[in-house]
């Protein structure tokens, strides 16, 4: 299996920690995903942080720090930087949005920030599109990992453009790859671990479903079941039917 | 002096942002800050001088995805 910078993961489900109905839920549904990975933010001081970061703690996965919101080049480093010291990893969910309406990453300002944290020595995990090129600057500039989306984020539409997530896979086959953002239902996320993603992330389908915790359990479930097939060498799919049921034999009826 | 925090405007007393943080109450907190919008190290909040009109974000752990 690859690994994260050197990490390997146990599960391949990294989860989203935000929005669910209280952390007491967002507790048992980590619990219940098996999740890998948790991914946190950093926002202004309004009391709540070290209770929050104790919750983190508490659930003994990797913690992802985002920059989420940020939107050009600058501001992204300076939260990563800011992240770095508060959540004491050198991982960081680089995001730099481009558009407020459909949250699409800015291949440009995601490029110039990526180029700048590599040289700090950040282990970045950019939110990318699933374009090849771009995919290749980004790990030219020292991303050993990718993260292209699978639909808009919080869109819950899975997997918008599967032929281009298989070409990535088959274009970077050393580089970790994840599927991040728009996974609605654990199909998706079962159908990226078969086009043999290395894990999904997600947060907005677990945390808003009707009971998060069942959700979140489906989830991990479904992505464990994907890479098991991925590992077992699929068939190949034919035009065909092809008899399962042994044609010698048959008696003349 | 005229110091705006997080987006409000305050009258502080501390000349330093190591201790503003105390006089805010975030002297022990888990939080990260930026002077101006450049990264200030937990390590530089001492000996950096606040200045009339500063602007200093204070972050902290929150949830997200």
């Amino acid at each position: 299996m690859r690994d994260f910078y050197g990490t390997a993961i146990d599960t391949p489900l990294m989860l989203g920690t935000a929005q669910y109905p209280s952390p007491e839920i967002m507790e048992r549904a980590f619990h219940a995903s098996g999740a890998s990975v948790a991914t946190v933010s950093l926002r202004r001081e309004a009391g709540q942080g070290q209770a929050l970061w104790d919750v983190i703690r508490g659930l003994g996965v990797h913690v992802l720090p985002n920059t989420a919101g940020c939107h050009n080049a600058r501001e992204a480093i300076t939260t990563a930087r800011m992240a770095r010291e508060v959540f004491e990893t050198n991982w960081i969910k680089l995001e730099v949005i481009g558009h407020a309406d459909t949250l699409q990453p800015d291949p440009f300002g995601l490029l110039e920030a990526a180029e700048v944290l590599a040289a700090e020595g950040f282990e970045i995990f950019p939110y990318t599109t699933e374009d090849q090129i771009l995919a290749q600057r980004l790990v030219d500039a020292g991303c050993r990992v990718l993260m292209p989306l699978g639909a808009p984020i919080g869109s819950g539409l899975g997997l918008n453009n599967r032929y281009g997530l298989k070409t990535l896979r088959a274009a970077f086959p050393d580089i970790p790859l994840v599927v991040d953002a728009g996974l609605g239902l654990p199909s998706h996320a079962a159908a990226a671990m078969e086009l043999g993603y290395d894990a999904v992330l997600l947060n907005t389908a677990v945390a808003q479903a009707g009971d998060p915790v069942a959700m979140a359990r489906a989830f991990g479930l479904a992505a464990q079941a994907g890479a098991l097939a991925t590992a077992a060498d699929p068939m190949e799919p034919r035009d065909m039917a092809a008899p399962s049921t042994p044609v010698i034999g048959k008696a003349w009826l | 002096m005229r110091i705006e925090i997080n987006g409000e405007a305050r009258e502080v007393t501390a000349t330093t942002p190591a201790e503003l943080l105390f006089e805010l109450g975030w002297g022990e907190a888990r939080v990260a800050t930026a002077l101006n919008g450049e990264f200030l190290p937990k390590t530089a909040r001492e000996r950096t001088e606040l200045a009339e009109g500063d602007r200093l974000e204070v972050l902290a752990p929150m949830q997200g995805g």
